[in-house]
């Protein structure tokens, strides 16, 4: 299957090489190099990339390039989230995944390499496996394993890997017991020029941070399952249980996991929390276009927007602009031209706007296309979808847990086409 | 920390100049010492005796190997510590060995014995370890090791160390295929192998070795379809890979009666309703036409095979899975194997996928336009999912175009139309041409929009950007071959458009339509042809042979005007640099100028040029590339990869299915009991989850039940209510007499047999607590489960309650005995709130009761059966626990008294640690007696085999074959119990039990005495 991995940084070094058969010359990279140099953008790089002898897969996160070369028929897909998965573990060990962790942690990374595949097939990718084989280094474990020699490596043999719950470590201890689940709803939506609605959707995830001793059993009930259209399950929630009851049922993996991700049905009306009114023109002949930009609160059920942050960007030929925002900051960048604005918290009594000129090339003709705005913001304590637990309960285990649930709406893909 | 200095110490040292340099540390010095002195130092850091020094040296080393220096000459100073005692030096050396055995084969060889001792280690994770690496190192010499250590892996005890022999098949095959043979025997024993654990790395290695002998896949085909939602996603996408081929081999097309109905393309409907032709045909003429057999076939009325039916069900759910490669591994599935109707369900799970990393939405588009194309309605109604967004990347972009192309019909068309506006107002001028093609091919396949569309492209002509009015004339040009008539003014627009337009193709275009419709623009053409005359040298390849094309055609239709332009041109052409245009000019000179020569062809010249041309057909470039399997890397790049297996098409006629029966070795009538208890709880469960499914096709599994019902697994469909009745009777018959080994042995088999079915449906029903059932159960096979009676069926008036200890550690609690108590409800009344109540308990034991069964949710109805799992603590005494079992009605008296041997569990340990642990419970803890073996208890296997099913021992290895020795732990107080059993040839033997707890000692000699005797 996955014959060798290359990790390959923006400037198109390789720095870190993994193989799991013969070894592949890196030489072999040359040809995801001559795609790259192809490629405008670096997300345009063809994720499959055919060579004469191989085939490289390969995944762009966190400005890196995770390339994976391939020699016989297997399935792209399988790849791809297989490198996914290893990113998410890089990232669940160091915090983050930048080439500097990485390197600053190499033998980690190649020992947990050496854990997830075998002879290029999946061994071991959930991580409460891999944490009970290579412990994540942490500060306090970096010194006391130079003053002692003790090391990252798991003392005792990961049982994990042979229970029926794979994904739950044994012998889980801890004082507080306490379990979080946080909802988090994102809305996708196209606003056309005249601010109808041309697409929106709601798609949610459930993520939880589940700290319990010994094993023990939650359910979890909604108030409105009828909502969650579409849904798809982390490995240990009980299918045929949700088939039937519409009830969360699981053994839960120790630690941060994603429980659901569910899509809100298109049929009910998506409300749309924030509006925007523009005007953006350039004039034919003249140097100048005028940019106009005011944002309101729609439907947010009585929360509060926050963390508004506007982007743009803006055509070719506008040389400089010259804005003047009623709050926040703005920025543009006038060589890639985009045009962000950092709002902040919208105050429904005085709405933020952002008003001015910008200065177009001279001579040329008006640019022909408007630009599409994107916008990010919050809201806290509600899912836009209306989407309420109802009760969590614990069975299997004898203490009371400290149980907590979160709501947040946030904007995911939200643009508003001018 | 350390890894990090390593990383810049290293750096200095590293002989390749050409590699690129990461922070660099000139104050380390590294620069100066030689490579050679540099390894002496990791040298004689090996070489110490501090497991530090060790550590640092390995991982220094190791993150050399990271970025693709050379450590191969470290070779010999890291192999040495191949049997260090430190974990994580270990497998770093691991790590080393790996990577450069192949290059240093002979020095590698060293390491091999102490992986050879790893293999016999206790520990099951220690063998599986050894066999992983040993199974790594790539030296050809060793195959015959390896080829012995996956044999003997391949019946080990441990799931997990098969898994591993499963893992190491495909890497001894790369090393030598000439084993292929062999190692197809060691896949048809994995195969076999009842774990989920296993399952999917040992279809990996079929893929791999011998994906051509589907035959060994018929007899584990059930298992593998009724494993598969409990089996870890990366088998899981194997599996479905393979279920796919081989459901193509094996079943009938469920698509085949299709007629008219079909949508999607006008063609299929086509091909349908032809079918439906020979069918009539057939009827009438039916004795006359043998030659069209296959359409014979086609006739009988189309019945999906149960076990066709099996595989879709078992694989829906999986649509689920948060993994996409699993969605993607179903969904081809549906795509390829599953009736017309039912494939739609797989077109949301696909949208969903469509909101992941963009790397996966390039695949699963590329997918999803394969299908769109073949089942159009399926994505109608997702048709918003695929609008575009300006922050999506253009590859993206250009397949989402694809797809809303692939989704336009007359209804949509003017809500696309309109989105499509807004494209082409992007800055991306990729997208836009791709847009500008995506209108061209809307406007051909939907006559309603041919003419808007039009208008829309020819305003596009005054764009100021030249690559979008290139793009616009070819699209335009496909067009109006349509239907010139209508469109002169279009193309004297065009025209004029030759003084302005750069791009080649567009000049092409344009001067070809002028050509080929110079009748509609009878005063410009030639006005055409001379501005070209003029720029002829300077143009690109393909307009100057347009041009000669001009000139062609207007000297035929237009001689008097253009007759001498038309020879300058000739001329031109005659000396260009290209042989094309240089052939092309001979060849039009030769045909339309009448020379003497020129006799027959030039008559027939203006035939030849102005012949009606057919208008072009704009096809999808994802147009039959479902021959491809969906979701692989062939479909992909729509060329076959190395080892892509090709999808058969469907046989004609279904090959006997009777292949994927499993024969339950003849002891059926006395089990079925349990199994048909088993079969009928699996259908109660499956029901309501997959009762829409089952609701299409109910009829058809009815009727195929008769032949289905003789198998273990196929009957789970069937599972009629005469023969449950039946066999419950027999059971007990049975079960009277179940102390006879023989049955004994063929009951334990079943057991096995039946428990991945207990633990899906414990999961699914009310699993309070997480049974290890399934690995635990193979981890000590002999362990034979007896069965007791809690509650008999007369007086629990119906209620038949029975229990036996699984010997699987009670997760909730360590020190609890689980107990795994199975309800039958034989009355004709359902019974309700089923709970434990007033447990009277002697001091110290403690009790977890299972959780109330159908407080709230389901009952046990009528005639169903259900199993619970309670812990009981017995303070490892064989005191009795009573307590009151309690229905909605009823309370009954019960009580469960654990034989002695139930009361420890097994533990692992080394002959030495035996022997060490042996000495220290000496005199009072030691009891020894002397017996003489049953007649039927001769041998070592059969001694093992009855002190394990007295006691819940594992065994201890020893060196002698005339001694067994086993241990294990109480499970209260964790006290050691060992127990060896020396046999003589004579059939005396010695039994010695070494306890903590004498009484409980002498109760397990009792009783090991009682079981050998027999």
């Amino acid at each position: 299957m996955i014959h060798s991995l290359f990790l390959v940084n923006s400037s198109g070094d390789i720095f870190l090489e993994k193989h799991w058969k013969s070894v592949v010359s890196r030489s072999v990279c040359d040809y995801f190099f001559e795609a790259q140099e192809r490629a405008s953008e670096p997300e345009n790089v063809p994720p499959v990339i055919p060579t004469p002898h191989h085939y490289l897969i390969s995944v762009l996160r966190h400005r890196i390039y995770f390339v994976a070369v391939i020699q016989s028929e297997v399935p792209p897909l399988f790849v791809i989230e297989f490198l996914h998965r290893v990113v998410d573990t890089f990232q669940d060990y160091f915090g983050v995944c930048t080439e500097a962790a990485i390197k600053d942690n190499v033998v980690v990374v190649y020992e947990l390499l050496e854990e997830m595949l075998d002879n290029g097939f999946p061994l071991a990718t959930e991580s409460n496996i891999l944490k009970e084989l290579i412990k994540p280094p942490t500060i306090l474990r970096t010194v006391v394993n130079t003053i002692t020699g003790s090391t990252n490596v798991g003392e005792q043999l990961p049982t994990g890997q042979l229970s029926v719950v794979p994904w739950r470590r044994t012998g889980v201890k801890y004082t507080n017991n306490e379990a979080y689940f946080d909802v988090v709803e994102e809305i996708d939506a196209i606003i056309d020029k005249s601010g109808s609605t041309i697409t929106a959707e709601i798609q949610g995830v459930i993520d939880a941070c589940v700290k319990l001793t010994g094993m023990p059993d939650l359910t979890l009930s909604f108030m409105n399952p009828r909502l969650l259209d579409d849904v798809s399950f982390h490995p240990c929630v009980r299918f045929k249980r949700w088939e039937a009851e519409r009830i969360l049922s699981f053994i839960p993996p120790d630690g941060n996991f994603r429980l659901l991700s569910y899509h809100v049905s298109s049929q009910n009306l998506v409300a749309i929390p924030v509006y925007v009114k523009h005007n953006i023109t350039f004039r034919e002949g003249s140097s100048q276009g005028r940019f106009e930009l005011t944002l309101g609160p729609k439907q947010t059920m009585g929360k509060g927007v926050e963390a508004v942050l506007v982007n743009s960007q803006l055509p070719r030929g506008v040389l400089n602009t010259n804005l003047n925002p009623s709050q926040g900051t703005y920025t543009f960048d006038p060589v890639t031209k985009l045009l962000t604005w950092d709002v902040g918290k919208i105050n429904p009594q005085k709405l933020p706007s952002l008003k001015g000129s910008m200065s177009l090339q001279a001579g040329a003709s008006k640019p022909d296309e408007n630009p599409t705005i994107n916008i990010q913001f919050k809201i806290q304590q509600s899912a836009l979808s209306g989407l309420k637990v109802n009760r969590l309960d614990m069975y299997g285990e004898k203490y009371k847990p400290f149980k907590g649930i979160k709501y947040m709406t946030k904007a995911g893909k939200f643009q508003v086409r001018t | 920390m350390s890894a990090n200095s390593a990383f810049n110490e290293e750096k200095g040292g590293s002989s390749n100049v050409g590699e690129p340099e990461y922070g660099h540390d000139p104050a380390s010095g590294g620069i100066f010492s030689s490579d050679y002195k540099r390894h002496d130092d990791l040298k004689e850091m090996l070489d110490s005796n501090k497991d530090s020094l060790k550590l640092e040296a390995m991982k220094r080393i190791v993150a050399m190997i990271a970025r693709g220096k050379n450590a191969s000459d470290l070779f010999p100073a890291v192999v040495k510590n191949v049997a260090c005692k430190n974990i994580e030096v270990k497998k770093l050396v691991y790590v080393y060995l790996v990577r450069y055995a192949e290059e240093q084969q002979d020095l590698a060889l060293l390491s091999i014995s102490t992986f050879q001792r790893g293999l016999k280690d206790p520990n099951q994770l220690i063998r599986a370890s050894a066999l992983r690496v040993l199974s790594s190192i790539r030296v050809t010499i060793i195959v015959p090791i390896m080829m012995l250590a996956i044999k003997e892996a391949a019946s080990d005890m441990s799931p997990y160390v098969r898994k591993t022999a499963a893992h190491a098949i495909p890497k001894l095959y790369s090393l030598d295929p000439d084993q292929k043979d062999c190692l197809i025997e060691v896949i048809e024993k994995l195969l076999a192998d009842k774990t989920t654990l296993v399952a999917g790395s040992v279809v990996m290695a079929f893929e791999e070795v011998c994906p051509e002998r589907i035959d060994l896949i018929h007899k584990n085909y059930r298992k593998l379809c009724n494993l598969l939602i409990d089996v870890e996603e990366w088998g899981q996408v194997v599996i479905i890979n393979m279920l796919t081929r081989y459901a193509r081999t094996q079943f009938l097309n469920p698509n085949m009666n299709e007629s008219l109905l079909e949508e999607g393309g006008g063609e299929k409907a086509f091909y349908g309703s032809d079918g439906d032709d020979d069918e009539e045909e057939d009827k009438d003429e039916k004795d006359k036409k043998k030659a069209e057999a296959p359409s014979v076939v086609k006739r009988k009325p189309y019945v999906m095979d149960p076990d066709h039916r099996l595989l879709l069900r078992n694989t829906k759910p999986l649509l689920q899975s948060r993994n996409a490669a699993v969605v993607m591994a179903v969904a081809q599935l549906y795509f390829h194997l599953a009736p017309k109707a039912e494939v739609g369900v797989i077109a949301k799970a696909l949208v969903r996928l469509m909101r992941s990393h963009s790397e996966v939405q390039y695949v699963v588009l590329q997918n999803v336009a394969t299908m769109s194309i073949k089942r159009r309605g399926m994505f109608e109604p997702y048709l918003k999912s695929f609008y575009i967004r300006s922050t999506d990347p253009t590859q993206i972009k250009v397949l989402k175009l694809e797809v809303l192309t692939n989704l336009a019909n007359e209804t949509n068309i003017s809500t696309i139309l309109r989105e499509f506006q807004t494209y082409i107002k992007s800055m991306d001028k990729d997208f836009v041409a791709a847009t500008i093609q995506a209108i061209g091919r809307c406007a051909t396949n939907i006559g309603e929009v041919r003419d808007t569309c039009l208008n829309g492209l020819v305003q596009l002509l005054s764009n100021r950007d030249e690559l979008v009015v290139a793009e616009s004339v070819v699209v335009i040009k496909k067009l109006l071959q349509m239907q010139p008539e209508q469109h002169s003014d279009i193309i004297k627009h065009m025209a004029k458009l030759t003084d302005n337009i750069q791009v080649p193709m567009a000049r092409a275009s344009i001067l070809w339509l002028i050509g080929e419709y110079c009748e509609h623009v009878p005063k410009i053409a030639p006005d055409v042809l001379r501005k070209m005359a003029k720029t002829f040298t300077n143009e690109e390849d393909i307009v100057k042979l347009q041009i000669i094309n001009l000139a062609a055609k207007l000297y035929l239709t237009n001689s008097k005007q253009t007759k001498l332009l038309t020879q300058y041109v000739l001329n031109l052409a005659k000396y260009d640099q290209n042989y094309d245009i240089r052939d092309r000019a001979r060849f039009i000179r030769q045909l339309i100028v009448p020379t003497d020569k020129s006799g027959a062809l030039s008559k027939y010249a203006k035939k030849l040029f102005l012949a009606l041309k057919p208008a072009p057909v704009l096809e999808s470039p994802f147009k039959d590339r479902d021959h491809f399997q969906l979701g692989s890397l062939s479909h992909l790049l729509n060329a076959k990869a190395g080892g892509y297996q090709e999808l058969p098409d469907w046989p004609e006629a279904a090959p006997d299915p009777s292949v994927r029966n499993v024969e339950v070795k003849e002891s059926v009538p006395e089990w079925t009991k349990c199994s048909s208890r088993e079969k009928r709880k699996e259908k109660k469960v499956e029901k309501p989850f997959y009762s829409d499914s089952e609701g299409e096709s109910g009829p058809t599994e009815s009727a195929d039940s008769d032949t289905a019902s003789d198998s273990e697994s196929g009957s789970e469909e069937s599972g009629s209510g005469s023969e449950s009745e039946e066999s419950d009777q027999q059971s007990e018959s049975g079960s009277e007499e179940d102390e006879e080994e023989e049955e004994r042995k063929k009951k334990k088999e079943k057991i096995k047999d039946i428990f991945p079915l207990n633990i899906s449906v414990c999961l699914a029903d009310h699993a309070i607590f997480p049974l290890p059932v399934s690995t635990n159960q193979t981890i000590t096979p002999s362990g034979n489960l007896k069965t007791y009676e809690l509650l008999h069926r007369i007086t629990g008036e119906g209620l038949s309650v029975e229990y036996c200890f699984s010997r699987q550690p009670f997760s909730p609690d360590p020190h609890m005995v689980a107990v795994q108590i199975q309800f039958t409800n034989s009355a004709a009344s359902e019974a309700k709130n089923l709970h434990i109540e007033d447990a009277k308990l002697q001091s110290g034991m403690r009790m977890k009761e299972f959780p109330e069964i159908g407080h709230h949710r389901c009952t046990l109805p009528a005639g169903e059966t259900v199993s619970v799992v309670m812990g009981i603590d017995f303070c490892d005494s064989t005191q009795a626990a009573n307590f009151q079992l309690c229905t909605h009605t009823r309370k009954f008296f019960v009580s469960i008294q654990p034989p002695v041997g139930e009361l420890m569990m097994p533990i692992f340990m080394t002959e030495n640690e035996f022997k060490k642990e042996q000495g220290q419970l000496m005199g009072m803890n030691e009891i020894t007696e002397k017996v003489t073996l049953g007649e039927k208890c001769h041998g070592e296997h059969a001694v093992i085999q009855r002190v394990t099913t007295a006691a819940n021992l594992s065994r201890v290895p020893c060196g002698s074959d005339k001694e067994c020795r086993f241990a294990g732990k109480t499970v209260t107080s964790g006290s050691l119990v060992l127990v060896s059993v020396v046999t003589k040839d004579n059939g005396a033997a010695q039994v010695t039990v070494n306890c903590e707890k004498m009484v409980i000692g002498t109760m397990l000699v009792k009783d090991i005495l009682q079981t050998l005797t027999q």
